[in-house]
């Protein structure tokens, strides 16, 4: 029964600013420990989403329940939930020190109880060498982490990360991800973090929640997310994918480059159009092009470090293909592609 | 860069011209005797600094300290909040306030002070009204509660606005960040807004106390001569007793001591940072 309970419930919460919905009736139901991500471009009303459940905006409808109970008219300050905001927002006229113990500050705790948790903090996020520092003379690195010490340090029961890795470059970030996720895990609180890095979201979350224009396009695991996006816009906003509309002619039947493909897909009706989502690394390029069941001249090769990106083009459309074996330009070949491998989606929202 | 050099020049000749070479003269005045208009015959002297720790002029000095030292004070603890209020407003009210605090002091000075006379005086304003309401009447001027009065209104702004420049530009972030962390709107002036501000806090301090101790037209209009401060003996020095040495003796010892109590404020602004610094150590 614990899978019941849910520690944040977001219902038909709305915002807008200046007559413009940024937020459009979300709802979600967030459980206890679990990793949530928003995801979605920027602009798509993920800080605003965060900002409401930390109590910095107010939504214009709906509402925000935390374990049960209305959060709406409870302001920040007596909220369990803490922040690490998106510039980290650390106090300038204080040290590292006195950042991470200005929450058990607030609290009256006693001096040793802080002093004993303020240093723990930072020797978990191995700043303890800088608690004498200005926050200034930090990198960008160091700030961030004091930013997640300060609010950590806390011990709330749901911690808001709005992309706390954004201004890391890409060594460090990927250090990041893992020492944020080896954190949630132990200290075992509710994240839900902001990104716009679908790469990052799908490596770090229990739960993607997919945004744009201010709604919820998907929400899922991250397996769920990238082999069954739910439509158009998630397909093509989580990594690179050929999207091939298509003709659904009946269950397990699916119809597109003049040929009928088997596919593991139901309920979509007779003869209906839809997207079909083939992920370039699905497609097996095969050199006799009479043994595939699309054919197509390779037009361009990049390689990428692991793999080879192709564009194979037939009088249809251009297909992207991930392989390890390279096939040069000119080159005539055959794909073949699984049933499972096959995704069909509703076509509507997006595009 | 260099060449911007040569724009600098005709200040440094201004400089030389109207503020060196005047100190000069005040401070060689000081330690001398003699017909001021010949500096070959002046001889060395520490008379009129002797003349100012008599009990008389040592009264003077400290009553201008004290008057300046009160003026800061009430000037700091009703500009803090205007100053707030200020910062706070929309944008729309915020330049009405501004403007309100800004106009008037395009008016003359002494056009200003004159008006509290008015107000302030035995038959004035203040005591028609009061008389109006049946109220006993206030004799408040000439006296050192007029002089008063006239210094906090006429410096007021010049606490207000530094105050004001600091607090908006406080990054609306770190309130949150505070109200995030558990802090009430209390706590948080104190902890993060009120730290914060020390640097407007203390140039407002420091551009209202170096007005109000070396003032002079203010206690002479509405303190009547009865409470006469630093400035007036200093005027009174070189415009009608003609006693130069005298009056730069005293001015030097003005300028001693408003370096002193500059050096205390930069002291003060400087620890009010390291403070927060060191507090881990305690
Ligand atoms: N305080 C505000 N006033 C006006 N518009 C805002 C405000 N905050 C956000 N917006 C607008 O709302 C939209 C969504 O913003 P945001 O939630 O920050 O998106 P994201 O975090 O997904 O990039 C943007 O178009 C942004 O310009
Ligand atoms: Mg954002």
């Amino acid at each position: 029964m614990a899978k019941e309970k849910y520690i944040i419930e977001l219902r038909n919460l709305t915002k807008s600013f200046d007559g413009v919905k940024v937020v459009d009736s979300i709802n979600l139901k967030i459980k206890e420990n679990e990793f949530v991500t928003l995801l979605g471009p920027s602009g798509c009303g993920k800080t605003t989403t965060l900002r409401m459940i930390g109590g910095f905006e107010e939504p214009d409808e709906g509402e925000i329940l935390f374990e049960g109970k209305l959060l709406n008219p409870v302001p920040p300050y007596k909220r369990n939930i803490n922040t690490v905001f998106q510039r980290y927002a650390l106090f300038p006229h204080m040290n590292v020190f006195e950042n991470v113990a200005f929450g058990l500050r607030i609290k009256k705790l006693p001096k040793d109880e802080i002093e004993e948790r303020v240093e723990k903090m930072l020797r978990m996020m191995d700043l303890e060498k800088f608690g004498k520092r200005h926050v200034d003379s930090l990198s960008g690195g160091q700030q961030q982490r004091v930013a997640i010490a300060r609010a950590l340090v806390n011990e709330p029961k749901v911690l808001l990360l709005d992309e706390p890795l954004g201004a890391l470059d890409l060594k460090l970030r990927k250090e990041m991800q893992i020492e944020l996720l080896d954190m949630q895990r132990s200290v075992g609180i509710t994240f839900i973090y902001v990104t716009h890095d679908q790469e990052e979201a799908l490596t770090m979350s229990d739960t993607v929640v997919v945004m744009n224009e201010g709604h919820i396009q998907q929400v899922g695991t991250p397996e769920d997310i990238y082999n069954e996006p739910t439509n158009r816009f998630v397909a093509d906003f989580i990594g690179e994918s050929n999207i091939i509309e298509a003709t659904m002619l009946e269950d397990r039947k699916v119809m597109f480059d003049g040929r009928v493909f088997d596919c593991v897909d139901t309920g979509f009706g007779t003869n209906v159009p839809v997207d079909v989502v083939i992920r370039p690394e699905d497609l097996q390029i095969v050199t006799d092009p009479e043994k595939g069941m699309i054919r197509g001249t390779v037009t361009s090769v990049v390689f990428k470090g692991v793999h080879y990106e192709m564009l194979i083009e037939n009088e249809y459309r251009e297909y992207m293909v991930h392989s390890t074996l390279m096939f040069p330009e000119e080159t005539q070949v055959g794909m073949n592609v699984q049933p499972f491998d096959i995704h069909v989606m509703k076509k509507e929202g997006y595009g | 860069m260099k060449r911007m050099r040569i724009l600098a020049y005709p200040y440094s000749v201004w400089m030389a011209i109207f503020i060196v070479v005047p100190l000069i003269l005040v401070f060689l005045y000081s330690f001398t005797e003699g017909d001021i208009r010949n500096l070959a015959q002046l001889k060395f002297s520490t008379r009129s600094y002797e003349r100012v720790s008599e009990p008389i002029y040592l009264k003077v000095i400290v009553n201008s300290f004290i008057l300046a030292t009160l003026s800061t004070l009430f000037c700091l603890a009703l500009g803090y909040p205007v100053a707030m209020i200020v910062a706070r407003a929309n944008p729309k009210v915020r330049s009405m306030l501004l403007m309100f605090l800004i106009v008037p002091m395009w008016m003359n000075f002494l056009l200003r002070t004159y008006a509290w006379m008015s107000i302030l005086s035995p038959n004035g304003f203040l005591n028609r009204l009061l008389e109006f309401f049946g109220l006993p009447r206030l004799e408040i001027m000439p006296g050192k509660t007029a002089v008063l009065l006239g210094m906090i209104y006429n410096f007021l702004p010049f606490m207000i606005l530094p105050i004001y420049t600091v607090l908006s530009k406080i990054d609306k972030q770190y309130l949150e960040a505070a109200s995030d962390l558990g802090a009430n709107k209390t706590r948080t002036f104190f902890k993060i807004i009120l730290p914060l501000s020390i640097p407007g806090v203390v140039s407002g301090i420091t551009m209202v106390f170096l007005p109000a101790v070396s003032t002079f037209v203010i206690s002479g209009l509405l303190g009547g001569g009865k409470t006469p401060l630093i400035g007036d003996l200093i005027e009174q020095q070189f415009m009608w007793e003609g006693n130069w040495h005298f009056g730069s003796s005293l001015s030097i010892i003005l300028m001693v001591m408003i370096l002193i109590s500059m050096a205390i404020m930069s002291r003060i602004d400087r620890d009010g940072k390291q403070d927060e610094n060191g507090h881990a150590k305690a």
